[in-house]
Formats: structure tokens, sequence, C-alpha cells
């Protein structure tokens, strides 16, 4: 699954794209493959607030528990609720099943997060330890 | 999101590692060995759960171990290393049963297999094969027999759901109709002659174990033929992720959780493999004492009420939120589609019914106490029971 190029990647497996001050999150499918079988995502509240690089929620697989690390700093504006019933829908198709919406503080933490082609660099060295 | 655990260079392999990689299996390092966790061409743990549940799996063994002890002092050596009652054991008859400490506590689970009238198998845990053959041949040194370490000599593959004797059958010339539960033969299988097969299994469901010569080509020739024959069963190779989740529904205990070298029998509920009444055996004396002065913990079955998933090592919690046990193996139950868990409590908290809290990142998260075993597999008339 090709990596979008107008995301940005942490090394703790998490997307950004962003619109001006408004941006998604969610987690690459190179996380959700490792994973596997997701079964429960614990998210943050609206209007809740996230600090980059720090944990914003978990998430869980049938065989494993994961932090979940927040690529920028801001005010949650939304929560993917379909992920309550359906979290599946993250192995499915990672890149567009979206954990949370925020309104950034500070666009320019993107500048500091890899670009997918680095990204893709990042796991293919991690793969093959 | 962590990064995968890497594989240590002396992390050790069984001969199908190889087939797993082709395969595109998901690697993980379990108690010293390369093994797969779940093959993403099966659809993963969930999938693989349910082909053993539904139709039929199959799962690379190999890293368990193997002890054979032989000669006419055999059957008085398992006995004093072993809490069931192997004269109890029929040649080609196997049981359920465990080595222990004199403190009563577990050097491991096994199952103990009689091959003939005076040669028994012991099956043991990839994690304590060392430890184990120490134990069993420094403690049965006072009797008439031969110990051997056979665990590097077999690939042992596992075949386990309702379609496992359908598939088995189409490459063995062993009337495995004819093979009870806990019964072991040996008949041709993949064209290799004397194989030992035993209806045997760490899932809860019906199935078999065969143990053939662990030499790579051997082993990928008889997996491969396997899987080939079992496409019209809708086979799946199966990971260590679905033999846990399957083992837990079932309530097969796993060592270092459920059984250790701190937890005794009494305490583990394993009650009716522990026969006090044949001749003296190590651990006895501990487990009579045990028994006098009653139980301080048991382990029992939780379910999930409240949204959140118990982890090994969590902390349960009474409605006051104190701390009351731990909890041993937890997870989504695939089958069952719920979050279940074993967990040692204070006996007074054992009750079905009763409600304790499930600590999970901080939050005390409601379970109640349910029967166990969680899942148990519908009779089936073709698969007699002893």
């Amino acid at each position: 699954m090709p990596y979008p190029s107008d995301f940005k990647y942490t090394k703790e497996h998490e997307w950004i794209k962003a619109d001006g001050k408004n941006a998604t999150i969610g987690i690459t499918n190179y996380a959700q493959e490792s994973l596997g079988d997701i079964v429960f995502a614990e998210l943050p509240k609206v209007g809740s607030e996230t600090t980059a690089g720090k944990t914003f929620g978990t998430i869980e697989s049938v065989k494993a528990v994961s932090d979940l690390y927040a690529p920028a700093s801001g005010t949650v504006t939304e929560v993917n609720s379909e992920l309550a019933t359906a979290p599946e829908k993250i192995n499915k198709d990672a890149h567009s099943a979206w954990l949370i919406k925020i309104t950034m503080k500070d666009p320019n933490e993107l500048n500091s997060l890899l670009s997918a082609a680095d990204y893709e660099k990042f796991v293919a060295e991690e793969a093959g330890h | 999101m962590p990064a995968v655990e890497a594989t240590t260079a002396t992390t050790r392999k069984t001969a199908l590692n190889a087939v797993h990689r082709q395969m595109g299996a998901r690697m993980v390092e379990f108690n010293g060995w390369d093994m797969p966790v779940e093959y993403p061409s099966s659809g993963g743990i969930i999938a693989e759960h349910m082909a053993v549940r539904t139709g039929v799996g199959i799962f690379d063994v190999s890293h368990m171990g193997d002890i054979r002890l032989a000669g006419p002092g055999a059957l008085a050596a398992v006995q004093h290393i072993s809490m069931n009652d192997a004269s109890r054991l029929a040649v080609g008859q196997a049981q359920y049963s465990a080595l222990l400490y004199p403190q009563g506590t577990f050097v491991d689970d096994v199952i103990v297999h009689r091959l003939g009238e005076h040669e028994y198998l012991l099956v043991i845990n990839a994690g304590t094969r060392e430890k184990d053959f120490s134990w069993v041949s420094d403690n049965t040194r006072d009797f008439n027999r031969k110990v051997e370490n056979l665990s590097d000599e077999f690939t042992q593959i596992a075949i386990q759901g309702p379609k496992g004797l359908n598939l088995l059958q189409k490459l063995t010339d062993a009337d495995l109709s004819a093979l009870k539960f806990y019964w072991v033969t040996r008949g041709k299988v993949c064209g290799l002659k004397s194989v030992l097969i035993a209806r045997t299994g760490y899932t809860g469901e019906d199935g078999f174990e065969i143990y053939i010569p662990a030499d790579e080509a051997t082993s990928a020739g008889v997996w491969n033929e396997i899987l080939e024959a079992g496409k019209e069963f809708g086979v799946l190779p199966c990971g260590l992720g679905a033999r846990n989740t399957l083992r837990l529904e079932a309530k097969l205990p796993l060592y270092g959780h459920e059984i250790s070298d701190t937890i005794n029998v009494w305490e583990a509920g394993l009650d009716r493999f522990c026969k006090m009444e044949k001749p003296d055996f190590i651990g006895r004396v501990a487990l009579e004492k045990a028994k006098a002065t009653g139980l301080q913990r048991t382990l029992v079955g939780l379910e999930m009420i409240e949204r959140g998933i118990a982890r090994d090592g969590y902390k349960v919690l009474d409605d006051s939120g104190r701390e009351i046990g731990y909890v041993t193996s937890g997870s989504p139950a695939p089958f069952l589609k719920k979050n279940i868990a074993l967990a040692y409590v204070p006996p007074r908290f054992s009750d079905a019914g009763s409600t304790v809290k499930v600590e999970v990142r901080g939050q005390g998260v409601k379970a109640q106490v349910v029967p166990t075993p969680f899942y148990k597999r519908p009779k089936r008339t073709e698969s007699p029971r002893t």
C-alpha cells in the first residue's frame, strides 16, 4: 500500500494530514500490519489537548496493546466514532480510517516529521531486522 | 506504536522456519524460539482461530520438547516425578500430568504417553526443555531406566479442528476414527513409516499431533502436503497467536502464566490430574499440607462487563478498588466474541456471578466471574472421549 505523499509520518507509525491549522491523525498501514486484528481503540474526548510526541490514546489488537503518540500539539475537534463498533476498519484501510481530528497549535511542528519517502525507507529498515 | 521486536542471534529455529518465512508469517521470539505468531496470508489470528473452531488449522509446535523414559523401572520413575497416575495408562494411551517441585508447585506440565510396555514419552514445554530434562534425569537416577532427550529429533505438527480427522486420514493408513482422544498410534503418514500420531492438542478442539523426523526437507514436504490435502476443508496455517487464544477459551494452562514454580496444584485447579492415592511422588507431602491449610487464592475465569480488555499481569481489584489478585492471561476471545481472562483471586471472590474490577491503564473496569472452561467443544459422535 502506498504512503500518501500529502501525509507526514512519525517514527511511532502515526500519520497526519494537515489542511491549514486543521489536521487528521491516524496510524499507518505498517502499524496495522504489525498489530494484526485491531479490536479496540481508546481515543481522547473532543476538547482535550494533544502534545506532540506524547500519548493521546491506546490501540489494541488481539495480541498487543500499543500507545498512540500525537504527531502534533493541538485541541481535539472530532473523534472517529465508527471505530467504537468497527475498529477493524483500520485493518481494512489504515490511511482512510482516521482516529482524531485536531486544530493544531503550531503547524510548523510538522516540519520535523517524516515525508512519505523517508517513512517508507524507515519501515523498510525496521522490518529488515 | 512500538518497534517490532527484533530476533536475536541466539534464537532457535524449528526445521520449518524457512517455510514460515516463505509463507510471509509474522515471526516473534517465544521462549527463545523464532516462531510464527500469525500468517497474514491466512487472514491473521481471528481467521486462524475460527478455522480451528469450525474447520481445521495446522501449527508447527516443534519447539515443544520430548523426553523418553524406557526400561523395567520406567513406570516407577514416571510415577515418582509426575502427579497423575501413569499406572492407569494402557500401551497407546496418554494423560495430562505435571512435574512438581517438593513444594507442590510446577516444574512444568506435560503429556505422558505410554508407547510400549516399558516406554514413556513426556512432551514438555519449549521454555522449560533443559530444566525439565535435568529435573527428570536427576530425579530418576535410582530407577532402572534410560532417559533420553529427543527434543531435537522431531518436527511436531498439530492438526486441529473438527475437520482434522478428515484431513489427516487422507494422508495416513492408520484408522484415525478408531483412535480415541488422548490415545496414540503409529502409522504411515505422507509416505513416512511408523509415524507417531497422537489424538491430542492445545486448542480445546478435537485434533492430532504428529511427530516426524526433524530434517528440513522432510518437514517442509509433510507441512506442504497437509496444506494441499486440506484445501477442500479450508485448512489454514496457524501461529502462536491463535494457539494462545484457542487454549485460553478452553482454559488450558500455560506455563509461566496459570502455572509456575510459585503456584501449586490446588490453586491452579488441576486437582483431577493429581492422584494423591497413588504411591509417593515429588510434591505430594507439600500438597497434603497445603490442602489442610486451605486455599489463599484460586484460578477463576473472568468476562469483562465494561469496555476494556484484561491483559496478562493486570491487577484485579474488589469493588472498593483494593487489589485482590492478578490476571494470568487475558485477551479478546475470537470465537466467543467476548473479552475474557484467567486470574488468581482469594476464594471468597471465586463464585460465578461475583463482580470484580480489572485495572486497565489506571481505571477499574468491571468484570464478572464466570464458569470455566469458557468454551467447550460440542460433542460429536465421531470423536469418542474416554
